[in-house]
């Protein structure tokens, strides 16, 4: 395992920028996930640390070393992509063991049987090692596509959106199985997803990518409670954050420059109207199951809230609305009064 | 418009069977979801529906007309499959129209019905332009308008928006709903994701290995689960199950967790000792220091405005959705309190859940 360092890296493809002077650094065993909407640039990143594209300008260092110019096979990298690619005649004992049979890497038989069966073991297929690759479910083969990456240990491993075919139940497991790995391994990890609940839950940082630009990196909390542009404010959160003109609600008084407020779950009081007078009217409750949704309309907009299982709350109830310490946004969409975290 | 009956239908696939005795109607306007896993048989029932698999056995009627042996273009249905398929070479207007033009339908009508359906989907700023050139959502939008334009009975979509980023993927949740709510054609969707079928369904039927384990409102699905299999796809993180040894009585209250008393909607029927298990949502955990359960707090994942806090208990692994402002430490010891009013209890051996007064109430209300 070692340090990744993007220095300054810019790259084109014709006239689209597709990255854009990125500076990211990511720690020996650490576990940083960009995201991002396609197009944005992740895959890109990826593939320049990969080797797989050449950077137009900056600097790729891998364990200390420049690899800017090297070939795909001389860094010390291993990708995992969205869909599984694994050799369908082989067993899964043999797709594992695959990558360790390079002449180059000479090892013995009996280490590569050590390094398949606690591969197989981290990654839970250890029971189906004789199995045909065809024969596994879609959940079992991209645990081995992922086991096939974590039998070497490289510098860095690269995955993207590895999880992304896999059915929603599955991909909640794979989450958490995948956090365990790399904690397991102390493994360095650059991941890639547009779905911000895979970036919360595994995550130590998350990088914001924006039209090829690396906008803020930071711990899941910092992301989610100190973002620096209303941009960033809306990729985290389910519902999304409320961003709301100033003026639409009493505000209690805001700095100068104060355009737009942003306003989570947690940003604000939602009452039953007491004395007749309401900034509100409750619109509807969104029943999701695990997460229920209040749908409050304030004159033409709308704002959605987390709301607890038992809410006094219902259809047509007529609220008054407080802020508590929300996020303030200027014209430009920037954070207002964000300092340290 | 149109109502779908499913009679009896079973589908076999040499030696394997993918449908099992299928029976439900979905009624004229539904929004119905088939949900379950990979596998479960959804796909292959939408297919038959649609007449694009003949089933072994069973019947289907499209508005009480049996339709089992028609073939796909002698129903009136729409088929949504990736909404992602359109022609490059055509422009947005002549894509929506296109299943109108094959149907020989005369200029002007097509004309005013491809703008009419451009308005619903508000795409109709973007009628002369080229496809090629569109975002994603636009793009799915003017397939949907094709589905749309030639007014079916019904749509039957297959995982229609599987491919997309997940922020996309809520908006257009919205949208298809929305759609739905006004032009109100009975529509089957399939998926493989609860908060799809949460989000957009009136009746869910939950699919297991070609047998489906419970048909009902979102609701009913999410908060009285008729089967372990139901409760455990539903939600996530999914219901907790806590195992514990005894018989019930009806009228009982009240169950006994390693001498903590938990109180569970009222018994309805009696049952020989048996190993059981309490089940209890995420959202349905309080962390409370005077409570008599206990359990170790091994891990808590950050979700924003929420975290999930992992807890051990010699009955199982409890996840707890709780405020991500609480604090909590790994490694302390922490007491459980439930909310009553929304626990199960299952008997384990059958999956099945005990009927208790959460069941009853609503049954005969």
């Amino acid at each position: 395992m070692a340090e990744v360092i993007l220095r300054g890296v810019s790259k084109r493809f014709g006239h689209t920028t597709a990255i854009k002077l990125m500076d990211l650094t990511i720690a020996d065993g650490e576990f940083v996930v960009l995201l991002g909407p396609t197009g944005a640039g992740k895959t890109t990143t990826l593939r320049l640390i990969a080797g797989l594209e050449r950077a137009d300008a900056g600097q790729v260092r891998i364990g200390g070393e420049d690899v800017t110019n090297a070939a795909p096979a001389a860094r010390d990298v291993t990708f995992v992509f969205q869909q599984y690619s694994l050799y369908p005649h082989l067993s899964v004992y043999e797709n594992l063991a695959f990558p360790l049979k390079s002449p180059a890497r000479r090892l013995d038989e009996a280490e590569i049987d050590a390094r398949v069966r606690s591969t197989a073991k981290l990654v839970r297929i250890d029971h189906k090692l004789d199995n045909r690759a065809t024969r596994l479910s879609g959940g079992e083969m991209q645990r081995v596509a992922i086991g096939r990456a974590l039998v070497r240990q490289p510098a860095i491993y690269l995955m993207d959106e590895p999880l992304s075919s896999l059915d929603a139940k599955l991909r909640a497991n794979m989450r958490l199985e995948l956090k365990r790995i790399q904690q397991e391994l102390g493994a360095t990890l650059l991941y890639v997803t547009h779905d911000q609940t895979e970036a919360m839950t595994m995550a130590d940082r998350i990088g914001i990518l924006k039209d090829g630009e690396l906008i803020q990196i930071g711990t899941p909390r910092e992301i989610y409670t100190q973002p620096v542009s209303a941009y960033v404010a809306a990729r985290l959160g389910q519902p999304a954050i409320n961003l709301l003109p100033r003026g639409l609600l009493p505000d209690g008084g805001l700095p100068a420059g104060t355009a737009t407020i942003g306003a989570r779950t947690e940003h604000l009081s939602i009452d039953k109207s007491a004395n007749g007078h309401a900034d509100g009217v409750v619109d509807w409750i969104e029943h999701l199951g695990d997460q229920n949704h209040l749908h409050v309309k304030v004159g033409d907009a709308k704002l959605i809230t987390l709301s607890p299982p038992d809410t006094p709350l219902a259809a047509g109830d007529r609220v008054t609305i407080r802020y508590r310490d929300p996020l303030l946004f200027d014209a430009d969409g920037n954070r207002l009064g964000g300092g340290a975290p | 418009m149109a109502e779908i009956r499913v009679e009896n239908l079973r589908k076999e696939f040499s030696g394997f069977t993918a449908v099992q005795n299928s029976l439900f109607t979905v009624q004229d306007g539904d929004f119905f979801v088939m949900l379950g896993p990979s596998g479960c048989g959804k796909t292959t029932t939408l297919r038959m529906i649609a007449g694009l698999e003949l089933p072994t056995s069973g019947r289907i009627l499209l508005d009480g007309e049996d339709v089992t042996m028609k073939r796909a273009r002698e129903r009136d249905i729409a088929f949504v499959f990736q909404l992602f398929a359109l022609y490059p070479h055509m422009n947005v207007r002549q894509n929506i129209g296109f299943p109108l033009l094959a149907q020989g339908v005369a200029r002007s009508e097509i004309r005013a019905r491809v703008e009419e359906t451009a308005r619903l989907l508000r795409i109709d700023h973007l009628l002369d332009r080229s496809v090629s050139g569109l975002a994603g959502g636009d793009r799915q939008r003017v397939a949907l308008g094709r589905a749309i334009v030639r007014r079916p009975k019904c749509f039957l979509m297959d995982e229609p928006l599987g491919t997309l980023d997940s922020e996309f993927r809520d908006l257009m949740v919205h949208e298809l709903r929305e759609l739905h709510n006004s032009i109100g054609a009975t529509t089957v969707y399939v998926t493989h994701d609860q908060l799809e079928a949460m989000s957009m369904a009136d009746k869910i039927a939950v699919m297991n290995h070609g047998i489906i384990e419970q048909f009902g409102t979102p609701r009913e699905i999410y908060d009285r689960p008729r089967t372990m299999y139901v409760a455990d796809f539903m939600g996530s993180p999914p219901m907790n199950f806590l195992s514990f040894n005894a018989g019930l009585a009806a009228g009982d209250d009240a169950i006994e967790i390693r001498g903590a008393k938990i109180a569970v909607p009222q018994v309805r029927e009696s049952i020989a000792p048996a190993e059981l298990a309490l089940g209890v949502r995420p959202e349905h955990i309080r962390l409370d220091d005077g409570a008599a359960l206990r359990g170790e707090i091994v891990g808590a994942e950050y979700l924003g405005t929420t975290q999930i806090v992992s807890v051990a208990t010699p009955e199982g692994l409890l996840k707890a959705r709780i405020p991500a402002e609480q604090h909590v430490t790994a490694g302390a010891m922490v007491g459980l309190t439930f909310s009553c009013r929304h626990l199960s209890v299952f008997d384990k051996a059958s999956g099945r859940a005990i009927e208790t007064a959460l069941y009853g109430e609503h049954r005969h209300g």
